[in-house]
């Protein structure tokens, strides 16, 4: 039974694919951390990642779980800012697992500068340093603020949307891990339906994380009109690194959204991290788009479509829903919100798929 | 009235004098109550307790008598400016009249006079100007230099001609009493 | 130059003359005026290489000083009551980062129940924040205090708040000398950051320290609180050679030389009972009044020195800890520790009831024979109380209490 009996009236959008440099000559197709290809491309197309005077914004030394995605993130997304902004960048950190595993006193593993405050409030201190800056005459050096769910989403939900409101020179990243990682996996405003979570625990006539509740912080930011809203995932570097780089040559208050999965927290293979990730944008759960001042510009087109229930099983923390003859219903309804994002943000074309794929959902 | 009591502390700052105004309203609105003080002296002020034996009392806003006790504390010799068309009899305060000195109570239409004069209903500088004659307080000279710093422009020269028109009424009332 | 002037225009034009780099504000009773002046200045360019940035909440206000302080740029933002309580966490992140931010905090009550008007509750709950608390006395040292802050703040690389009566101070209009920017340049050297975020020497701030270092960096902090009872009062010195007029530094002492009995107190009631203090000493008492300037930190010694000659002391606040009583005067008898001494607790002038020359004089009266309780409240309507305390014994559901003595006041006046 689908939730958006509704919506599948309507008619729907279309948009066009994401172009990212390189990416029409070489349809290479990302497995794991390594952008294979890259000796197959021009060096002006390479990625930043695969050179071998990459900044390492986050370098070796941190304390980050083995496969852990955020780590991953961080460090593609800051090197593609440095890189593009010459290495004038100024970098503010909410708590969270990010924060805590880089700086283990008395070391840091930052090789920017680099400010950690508190756990609601890094847009705000950002919006300071951006001010300090712009006072300063010092324009040429720019603000990357990032942080987990748990702090974009919930508790420092009021100072980004005000640094957003204002339209302040910010890049402000999320890595959406889905939960508060750091003290122990508690459900954020991030965490999907269905999801365990130390606080959405896999008991009762609901198990998990209950349906209806969430917030999509890409739409919100889209709805404050700013001048650049995107997602993204450690599955496709090119692409992240694109948009960091699109981010950082625009000014005003731009947000990227980075899906990062956690081995840890989502009971999942440290293997798996790049899988998930390019599963959870392959089942449609985890849309990758670009949008500009409130409209959807780009997205990026599934290229092999895959069932939700590929994605759910690397997953302990779907693991309820495949017990005792399983949970056929709750299933359906998260395949139904993925069929949702493939026709919301139109991310199937056929021109797009893969030779070999063929796909059936429209008929659903 | 927060104005008006700033004004008849920048006066007397001209003239060289010690002034202390301050207000004890709460949140900016419209249509509230508010008494504001003002303390002036030779020397400097340090007390920062209410006006409680008031020397002058001035009632800008005459609805205000039935519901607060305005007068509270009058002083024997205390003067009494009200804004009003009316007579002390009409508004009730003909005993406060007689207990005052002559001539020191005294009720002027200063609504009326900034309305000629401004074209808007604000009466504050119109009332200094009636305060300068009654009292003898500061300059009417003061004032006018208070009320242009406040209001720079056609606005503060045409409340400065309100603030001199209730002044010169102040002081053919004064007269007429005088005559009589 | 000298004016006649709002207390609130007074410090925002004191605050423009320091050169800020970054102003944040939100808006909140009473400091409305002094952030609304700034923001007009600005506007009209007249702060020179400023931002001043409209945020969302005091926890951004404080959180984007901090921002901008760890860049290296001068940060002021001004608070009050229920406003400082929301940017707590950020307060104390901001001293312990060590930022040499000023902070205006228009005293005000907290609720609940909520009230605008004045008293030191506010910011005596953050005493043991970690920031500076200097408590002006009249307008004028409210202007002059918001100088030496940044002065005193940058040497120490640590916060300020400069604390003035809501209303009281920042709506009451007396004269002022305010600080030339010439005189301010003079005196206020450009801000030299003990720490930055500098993409040339780039270093990581705000790790996460544990129990190997912890108890070192909070005692660093405690120490450093302890320098600052040096350098205040050589500040104020400084201050007082280029204005030429006594401000700030750690206390004010009045008539209390010779005193038997003294009255503390911090802030504007300084002014009113001077006034009282003469009177009484018309009447041949022996009696004198020492302004606290410098709350935090606390200038213990100092204390000591003006109260160990006298009989007793009275210490007037404008807060109280609940449960417990006077903050100040728990303060005060720390620092007479060993010695034998009287004191007595005066809690006035909560919410912004008036504190009258007529009821201190009564109060005092029976106070400097010992004829008082160890804590007072001054003006108790010790009816509403009862009413209340039995209405309570009698019902259960016995209602708001707020409401219910606003109710019983209404009666009454009808």
């Amino acid at each position: 039974m689908s939730d958006f009996r509704y919506t599948t009236a309507l008619p729907m959008p279309s948009f066009p694919a994401t172009e990212i440099p390189g990416s029409e000559e070489t349809k290479f197709y990302q497995v794991g951390s390594f952008a294979i290809g890259n000796r197959l491309i021009e060096d002006k197309l390479l990625s930043i990642q695969s050179g071998p005077d990459r900044f390492n914004s986050l370098t070796s030394g941190h304390r980050a779980c083995q496969g852990c995605g955020e780590a991953l993130g961080a460090r593609y997304a800051l090197d593609a800012a440095v890189a593009a902004t010459d290495g004038q960048l100024i970098a503010c950190n909410a708590t969270g697992c990010l924060e805590v595993f880089s700086t283990p006193y008395p070391e840091t593993s930052w090789n920017l500068p680099w400010i950690h405050s508190l756990f609601g409030n890094a847009p705000a201190v950002a919006t300071g340093v951006a001010a300090a800056l712009k006072a300063k005459g010092r324009e040429d050096v720019r603000v990357v603020a990032q942080g987990g769910d748990g702090g974009t989403v919930d508790i420092g939900f009021g100072p980004l949307s005000g640094m957003f409101e204002r339209n302040d020179d910010v890049l402000y990243i999320c890595y959406d891990n889905e939960a508060y990682m750091n003290t122990g996996v508690q459900r954020s405003g991030a965490t999907p339906p269905a999801a365990r979570t130390a606080t959405t625990q896999p008991v009762g006539p609901e198990p998990g994380n209950v349906f209806g509740q969430g917030k999509n912080l890409p739409r919100i930011a889209m709805a404050h009109e700013i001048p650049y809203v995107a997602t993204a995932t450690v599955a496709d570097l090119h692409d992240l690194e694109y948009k960091v780089t699109r981010a950082m040559e625009m000014r005003g208050a731009r947000y990227l959204h980075v899906f990062v999965p956690c081995p840890l927290g989502w009971g999942s293979a440290s293997k798996d991290t790049i899988k998930l990730a390019r599963l959870a944008t392959q089942t449609g759960l985890f849309p990758v788009f670009e949008a500009e001042y409130g409209d959807i510009t780009s997205v990026k087109k599934i290229r092999r479509p895959a069932p939700v229930e590929e994605y759910l099983r690397l997953q302990r923390r779907y693991a309820h829903l495949f017990r005792k003859g399983g949970s056929p219903e709750v299933i359906a309804r998260l395949q139904a919100l993925a069929d949702r994002n493939i026709r919301r943000y139109n991310l199937i074309d056929e021109e797009s798929l893969d030779e070999f794929v063929k796909y059936e959902g429209d008929e659903k | 009235m927060v104005t008006a009591s700033d004004l008849i502390a920048m006066a007397a700052f001209e003239e060289g004098r010690h002034a202390q105004a301050f207000p004890s309203f709460g949140s900016e609105r419209t249509g509230a109550p508010v008494v504001a003080y003002c303390r002036i002296s030779e020397t400097p002020i340090r007390t920062r307790e209410p006006v409680l034996h008031p020397d002058l009392v001035v009632v800008q806003d005459r609805t205000l008598l039935p519901i607060l006790n305005v007068f509270s504390g009058l002083t024997e010799d205390g003067y009494v400016l009200i804004n009003s068309s009316k007579r002390s009899a009409e508004l009730g305060l003909s005993d406060l009249q007689a207990r005052q000195p002559a001539g020191h109570f005294m009720t002027i239409p200063a609504t009326d006079i900034a309305r000629e004069h401004t074209g808007r209903t604000v009466p504050n500088a119109v009332l200094l100007g009636g305060v300068a004659a009654l009292t003898g307080l500061y300059r009417m000279e003061s004032v006018g230099h208070a009320i242009m710093a406040r209001f720079p422009g056609k606005v503060g020269e045409m409340n400065v001609a309100a603030a001199q028109a209730a002044y010169d009424l102040v002081v053919s009332k004064q007269k007429e009493s005088q005559n009589a | 130059m000298l004016k006649q002037i709002e207390g609130s225009q007074a410090v925002a034009q004191a605050v423009a003359a320091c050169r800020p780099e970054v102003i944040c504000a939100y808006p909140i009773s009473p400091q409305t005026h002094i952030v609304e002046a700034l923001s007009a200045m600005w506007k009209k360019g007249e702060l020179g290489n400023c931002e001043y940035v409209n945020v969302e909440s005091e926890f951004s206000a404080m959180s984007a000083s901090i921002g901008a302080s760890a860049t290296g740029a001068r940060s002021y933002t001004a608070t009050a009551s229920q406003g400082l309580l929301f940017m707590v966490e950020a307060v104390y992140n901001a001293s312990g980062l060590g930022l040499p931010i000023v902070m205006t905090v228009a005293n005000r009550a907290i609720g609940s129940p909520i009230n605008i008007w004045n008293d030191q509750t506010d910011s005596m709950s953050q005493r043991d924040s970690g920031w500076l608390q200097l408590y002006a006395t009249d307008n004028q040292e409210a202007a002059d205090l918001h100088v030496q802050a940044f002065k005193i703040a940058e040497e120490l690389s640590l916060p300020v708040m400069v604390c003035m009566d809501g209303f009281i101070l920042t709506h009451a209009m007396e004269q002022v000398d305010i600080p030339e920017a010439a005189d301010v340049d003079a005196f206020l050297p450009p801000y030299e950051p003990r720490q930055v975020l500098d993409p040339a020497a780039p270093i990581s701030i705000g790790a996460m320290v544990g129990p190997e270092a912890f108890t070192e960096v909070r005692y660093l902090a405690h120490h450093k609180q302890l320098q600052a009872l040096d350098v205040i009062p050589r500040v104020s010195a400084e201050f007082a050679e280029i204005f030429g007029r006594t401000s700030g530094g750690l206390m004010h002492h009045y008539r209390t030389e010779d005193a038997e009995t003294i009255i503390v107190c911090l802030g504007s009631v300084t002014g009113t009972l001077r006034d009282v203090v003469d009177e009484r000493r018309e009447q041949g008492e022996r009696i004198g009044v020492l302004s606290i300037v410098s709350f935090r930190p606390f200038p213990a010694a100092a204390v000591r020195a003006a109260l160990e000659n006298a009989t007793r002391f009275i210490v007037l606040e404008k807060a109280f800890s609940v449960g417990i009583g006077g903050i100040v005067s728990s303060h005060c008898r720390a620092a007479m520790r060993g010695k034998r001494f009287i004191c007595h607790e005066l809690i006035a002038g909560l919410g912004g009831r008036d504190i009258t020359k007529a009821s201190l004089h009564s109060y005092l009266d029976r106070a400097v024979v010992d004829d008082v309780e160890d804590t007072t409240f001054l003006d108790l309507d010790r009816e509403l109380v009862d009413a209340e305390l039995a209405r309570e014994d009698a019902h259960r559901r016995s209602g708001a209490i707020p409401e219910n003595m606003l109710r019983d006041l209404a009666a009454r006046e009808n």
